[in-house]
């Protein structure tokens, strides 16, 4: 379980680099989304991957799911969707402004694509 | 009076809340009163505060009565008091430029200049790392709104860039907390100080990951090289008064690396003690080196004073690198002068750029500034505090720097640099002094009219008293063709910061002592949070 989680937290991160380094604001947008889920994922795995267990310490069970993960992880999912809407809205604005979607504001097509 | 460390950030919530509530129902005017009122009780509880800090020491706030590993604390030192006067003032001090006209524009100009306040002094008391990024997304969200205000084709497109760096850079700083807490469980600063020193051998290396991958984050927001690169562009696009109020942005960077340096990875880090100062004393001294070029191949005057802050970041964190108790003490107090010099120029640039025409601050010959003799020698008075000419204080903080770094293995290399590029930025401002002021046309530009009209000039005379600055006589008489005045008074007042600086030197370098002293003595800070009497 663990290798699975961190090859998915890994190849969200991977493309999520690689679509934040495009020239467009739409891939970088998606890139961003993309960053910011890996970092959820990674934060739900700071508290150790454990199956079955009450997120509440009680003397009955054997051990428990470490409940601060999940805070924080609700807490980032609620940032990271907010800065989302933002920089989407920021884009349409940039392509209205700037007449086109380039990172740069060109029109040449940029040469990093 | 614990609970007086809650009241600088209850204040500016309650102002956001207020202003946005009533932005279509009160008048600009009024809105503008309220704001500068909340500004002003601001900064009086911040005084509160000092007083309290300094008589008591460190007072800690548990937030919702949870002990502290549990809950949040928020902390009050003379660091997070020293940088909450800092900003409190500087705020102070740009709102009464920003009122002149600068805040027509968009309803939530107010709003965001509160909510921005809101996330600085957060930033600055909050004593849980995972609730530091949450006050940076606040303030860095605020500052989105206020770079783009005013709107344009400029704007926009080096706003988009600053707004997906810092995106990226919340990524890294949440992967850096998440590490932190995997390893050491924990995330309250002064328990992650704790924990640090009994790190298992075999997690060394990821802890020591996670710090440099939070002094990453830090250094991006206080723009180290090579991270620096949206700074010149966004601050010398975007309008004035949210330029002057940034000079404070990038200290949020470098007191969230002091903060980490001395208090997690400090003296007592065990394995990982001193993890940042060898990182950040070469970036610090290359940072300093880059801006003074940038600040002579500048082709604006806004540009090339968004390069002076760089400047004033890289020195600070060179200060701050020794990581010795002079060196800090000399970092926080060149840290208030740069920032207010820096804002002050800011200032100054546009009063100078409106006075130019379709030049704007462009550094080619033009037609004279109107009022050049006043314009001019308030440009003169600026460059000398921030070149770091005697008598004045950035003087001063050098020549602190400096002495703290003799007898350091770093010597060669801080004087050096600090001093040629000393040298550097004096012949920049020189050159932007004799083109904008000496090689200027005889002609003065006649399209300029102060913006204001005379019911709100009355209204920021009165607001300039409130907030104790002394032009406030000379605001109702500006004339057409005299100096501007009213938009010179929030100028002249951060530069009065600064002279106020130089005359109370010896009580602000005590203070700063003072400050170097517990940020050296960790223990107290931990003790303060974790051990004492939590509140119950």
């Amino acid at each position: 379980m663990e290798a699975l989680l961190a090859g998915i937290i890994a190849s969200l991160t991977g493309c999520g680099v690689y679509l934040l380094l495009r020239a467009y604001t739409f891939p970088v947008v998606l890139g961003l989304t993309l960053l910011s889920y890996a970092v959820n994922l990674f934060l739900f795995a700071t508290g150790r991957l454990t199956v079955g267990q009450p997120a509440v310490i009680s003397d009955q069970a054997m051990g428990y799911a470490d409940p601060l993960p999940q805070a924080l992880v609700l807490t980032a999912i609620v940032i990271a969707f907010g800065m989302t809407a933002f920089v989407i809205m920021l884009a349409l604005k940039a392509r209205a402004e700037l007449g086109n979607d380039h990172v740069d504001g060109r029109d040449d097509g940029g040469q990093g694509t | 009076m614990n609970q007086a460390v809650i009241v600088p950030l209850l204040l500016p919530l309650a102002a956001a809340i207020l202003l946005l509530l009533t932005r279509r129902r009160v008048s600009l005017r009024v809105r503008r009163g309220l704001n500068l009122t909340a500004v002003a009780l601001e900064l009086a509880a911040v005084l509160w505060l000092l007083v309290l800090v300094s008589g008591q020491g460190i007072l800690v706030y548990q937030v919702g009565n949870w002990p502290a590993p549990y809950g949040i604390s928020l902390v009050a030192d003379r660091l997070a008091v020293w940088m909450l006067l800092i900003t409190a003032l500087l705020a102070g001090f740009t709102l009464v430029y920003a009122v002149q006209g600068t805040d027509s524009g968009s309803r939530h100009f107010h709003p965001l200049f509160q909510l921005q306040l809101f996330g600085l002094n957060g930033a600055f008391l909050t004593g849980d790392i995972f609730n530091l990024f949450v006050f940076f997304e606040v303030l860095l969200l605020a500052s989105y709104g206020l770079l783009l205000h005013g709107g344009g084709r400029e704007r926009v497109r080096t706003g988009l860039h600053f707004v997906v760096v810092n995106l990226a850079g919340s990524t890294l700083f949440l992967f850096a907390v998440g590490t932190l807490y995997a390893i050491l469980g924990t995330l309250n600063m002064a328990d992650l100080a704790v924990k640090v020193r009994e790190t298992a051998p075999a997690d060394v290396g990821l802890v020591r990951a996670a710090g440099l991958l939070l002094f990453t984050v830090f250094a991006l927001k206080a723009a180290l090289v090579p991270l620096y690169l949206w700074l010149p562009a966004a601050y010398a696009s975007t309008s004035a008064p949210v330029a002057a109020l940034f000079a404070i942005m990038t200290k949020v960077g470098a007191y969230a690396i002091l903060r980490v340096e001395t208090l997690i990875f400090g003296d007592e880090g065990g394995p990982l003690a001193h993890l940042i100062e060898p990182v950040a004393l070469p970036l610090a001294l290359f940072t300093i080196a880059l801006a003074a070029l940038g600040a002579l191949a500048a082709h604006g005057l806004r540009r090339q004073v968004a390069y002076l802050v760089l400047l004033s970041v890289g020195t600070l964190l060179t200060a701050f690198a020794l990581g010795t108790p002079a060196g800090i003490a000399a970092g926080l107090y060149y840290l208030p002068h740069s920032t207010f010099a820096a804002a002050a120029l800011f200032l100054l640039a546009d009063v100078i750029a409106r006075g130019r025409g379709a030049l704007r601050d462009r550094l080619d010959p033009g037609p004279a500034v109107p009022a050049a003799p006043v314009v001019g020698g308030l440009f003169f008075l600026l460059a000398v505090l921030i070149a770091g000419l005697p008598p004045l204080s950035g003087f001063l903080g050098k020549w602190m720097l400096l002495r703290a770094a003799l007898g350091q293995p770093a010597m060669t290399w801080v004087f050096a640099v600090v001093l040629s590029t000393g040298l550097l930025s004096i012949v920049a401002l020189a050159r932007s002094g004799s083109l904008l002021f000496y090689r200027a046309g005889g002609t003065v530009w006649r399209g300029f009219l102060p913006q204001p009209s005379l019911a709100s000039a009355s209204l920021t005379g009165q607001d300039v008293c409130l907030l104790g600055s002394e032009r406030s006589d000379s605001a109702d008489t500006a004339a057409a063709s005299g100096p501007d005045w009213q938009r010179l008074a929030p100028v002249l007042g951060l530069a009065g910061l600064c002279l106020a600086l130089v005359v109370a030197a010896g009580p602000a370098t005590d203070f700063t002592a003072a400050t170097a002293d517990t940020l050296m003595h960790p223990a107290r800070y931990i003790q303060a949070v974790l051990g004492g009497p939590a509140e119950s």
